[in-house]
């Protein structure tokens, strides 16, 4: 038996405390353009380690070229990306990219690959880094991942054309989520969601980010999803990342855009709800 | 079972630290199963394969000695221990939260197959799903021709509604954009059948005859065959792909919640596009293929290019060239209303896209071959030979 072979398929954790550690995702003076339309410009942002940092930003501000321009997807101008201690901006190639098997993506529509049920889908990526998995253990993976995922198990036999929205973006978490990652890309997990599915999906998130020690980056539009579940919240606008912080700290700056965002009639109402659920929260620990 | 794990010395154990396990023999005989090593997805290896194959009893699985752990690996031992009857003990406050979260979920139910027929069933299953399907088939193409139908009917009582940008701009796709690759196959299967035709020919000293042979054959067959195969490659597919996406895309829903026809909108421009430019394209073809074989037959036969042309004034009757251009449209029906049809049928997904792409291209060009036998037969018939 050879062992070693396959265990190297994946990178090394960097060692705790060092700075890739602290930070597993790091930008620096990130620039993008389409042509003569630049999308950022010297955009800098650290994520923290085990944190929910949500991304907020008007329409086309570049929510979603920035976290494709973190995972890879997008070659950007110019400016450095470290994801969990590896340069994704020096990498050649995709192969270069050695740190895929720690990071899961959760696509808009799901991105499910629509010839494979919901549980093959979820052996994907088992399949391509974990090769020497039994077949046994890898159905039973994608079996429990499905389940922990909040979909039933009758859903793992599933093709996703027979999935409603929410069904789907719950399976394709359940892909993300397949390696058992460190690190969870979100992107508007809660769009196109009624508000009950929607609030158990942040719940999920939540509970999972706890459970399993995540790192997330979620974009979303969803004041609720950022009362809820985020820990910090990073705002995209004039082509930067021009705050991060709790959501008290980003109402306390004054920037027109946050002020907007915030103080709007959504955000007031998201903010209410969040006082109102904080308040009983606190009285049923006292009861 | 000794014997067993004595099979599998600690060789795992090398640079990067995997998963492993051994037994402990406890105070009153009762054996231990103690993991050790990182147990996650990435450091489990094979260990599955052997955990699998291990009997019991034992008195406990002991985690104390793992050094990481993540769902894989809670999987792994929880699982065990549901197998065994074994508690878990020592496991960190971390595997602890894991297996609390695996334990919620799994409700013991057995996996979900998805239902197969054996393998004995499956081959008439299949058959007789193919055969079900080409009669269900038949009666779907005859009301798409019947909407075709009702859709022309409308539009020639309210012409104003007809596309007429549609259908320039599908003439200009399937059409002029396909003249050269037409062209150029046409110009060398002219060269191809003067050539053969002169070798059989010379031996009877009929080299002469070339020029009927490839007059009449391309005015006649060669020209509109030959196109019609190369459009329903070329555009047949291009409906298909391009209606099928649409479909997935919910592109025609929405076309037909404003009130627009996606049969008016998109199939009849298509259509038209295909049956105007089918009987242009054919005669392009034949002329070409002339112009190749007159060609040949100037560098390697001695006949003057100039004298062949005028030849084939002579040689080929005129009904010849009729017999082409009335084989034109129908062709251009078939190649259209496959690929359309075809594309309109896309249901699920993109794998349907490409299976519907390829059954219209099929389709297509089996319907022309048989019909051209027939038009072979008719033509004949009628005294046009």
């Amino acid at each position: 038996m050879s062992e070693e072979g396959f265990l190297t398929a994946c990178a090394v954790p960097p060692p705790p405390g060092s700075e890739a550690d602290q930070f597993p995702i790091r930008v620096r003076g990130l620039k993008n353009a389409f042509g003569e339309h630049v999308i950022h410009e010297n955009l800098d942002l650290d994520v923290r380690r085990g944190e929910i940092l949500g991304v907020v930003g008007g329409s086309g501000t570049g929510k979603s070229v920035l976290m494709r321009s973190i995972i890879g997807l997008q070659i950007p101008e110019a400016g450095e990306i470290e994801v969990l201690g590896s340069p994704i901006t020096d990498a050649r190639d995709d192969d270069d990219i050695d740190i895929r098997c720690r990071w899961g993506i959760l696509f808009q529509g799901g991105a499910l690959f629509s010839t494979l049920t919901v549980a093959e889908n979820v052996e994907v990526p088992l399949r391509e880094f974990y090769p020497e998995i039994t077949d046994e253990l890898r159905h039973e993976i994608a079996r429990y991942k499905v389940l922990l995922s909040g979909l039933p198990a009758e859903a793992t036999s599933k093709y996703p054309s027979e999935l409603s929205g929410g069904m789907k973006k719950r399976a394709g978490l359940a892909r993300a989520l397949a390696l058992d990652p460190e690190l969870l890309f979100l992107d508007e997990p809660t769009a196109g969601l009624d508000p009950i599915g929607a609030a158990g999906f942040d719940q999920l998130i939540r509970s999972l980010q706890q459970t399993l020690g995540l790192t997330v980056f979620l974009i979303t539009h969803d004041l609720d999803t950022l009362y809820e579940i985020c820990d910090r919240v990073a705002v995209i606008a004039d082509k930067r990342v021009i705050a991060v912080g709790t959501i008290p700290e980003l109402i306390a700056t004054d920037h027109p855009w946050i002020k907007a965002y915030f103080n709007g009639p959504r955000g007031r109402a998201a903010m209410a709800a969040n006082e109102r659920n904080g308040a009983l929260g606190t009285a049923g620990d006292q009861a | 079972m000794l014997a067993a794990l004595a099979d599998f010395p600690h060789e795992a154990i090398t640079m990067r630290a995997s998963a492993d396990f051994s037994t402990e023999q406890g105070a009153e005989g009762a054996t231990t199963l103690v993991f050790s090593g990182p147990m996650t997805v990435s450091a489990l290896g094979t260990l599955d394969h052997r955990l699998r194959a291990l009997e019991g009893p034992f008195a406990a699985i002991d985690l104390s000695h793992a050094t990481r752990i993540d769902t894989v690996g809670a999987w792994t031992a929880w699982s065990l221990s549901q197998r065994l009857g074994a508690p878990i003990t020592g496991a960190s406050p971390e595997a602890e939260r894991l297996i609390a979260a695996i334990r919620a979920v799994d409700d013991n139910t057995a996996p979900v197959e998805a239902h197969r027929l054996p393998i004995l069933l499956r081959v008439p299953d299949h058959v007789g799903q193919v055969m079900a399907g080409l009669g269900q088939g038949m009666l779907l193409v005859l009301g798409f021709l019947g909407q075709i139908v009702l859709a022309s009917g409308v539009l020639l009582r309210h012409p104003g509604r007809f596309r007429l940008r549609a259908l320039v701009h599908q003439m200009e796709l399937m059409g002029v954009n396909a003249l050269a690759i037409i062209g150029l196959m046409s110009f060398l299967v002219g060269i191809v059948i003067a050539q053969q035709g002169a070798v059989q020919l010379r031996q009877f000293g009929a080299e002469i005859y070339t020029v009927n042979l490839v007059g009449r054959l391309s005015l006649r067959e060669l020209g509109i065959l030959m196109t019609a195969i190369m459009v329903a490659g070329r555009s047949g597919s291009a409906f298909a792909a391009q209606l099928g996406t649409m479909k997935l895309t919910e592109e025609i829903d929405a076309m037909r919640t404003i009130g627009v026809s996606p049969i008016e909108a998109l199939v009849i421009p298509r259509l038209l596009a295909t049956m105007l430019m089918m009987p242009l394209l054919g005669t392009y073809s034949a002329v070409i293929g002339i112009i190749g074989g007159a060609a040949l037959s100037a560098l390697t036969l001695g006949i003057p290019f100039f004298t062949f042309l005028a030849r084939i004034q002579e040689v080929v009757p005129v009904h010849d060239v009729w017999v082409g251009l009335i084989k034109g449209p129908v062709f251009g029906l078939i190649v259209a209303t496959s690929g359309c049809f075809q594309g309109l049928q896309v249901k699920s997904d993109a794998e349907e896209v490409g299976t519907r792409t390829t059954a219209a291209v099929v389709m297509a060009i089996f319907m022309v071959i048989v019909l051209d036998a027939f038009f072979a037969v008719f033509f004949s018939e009628v005294g046009w030979g």
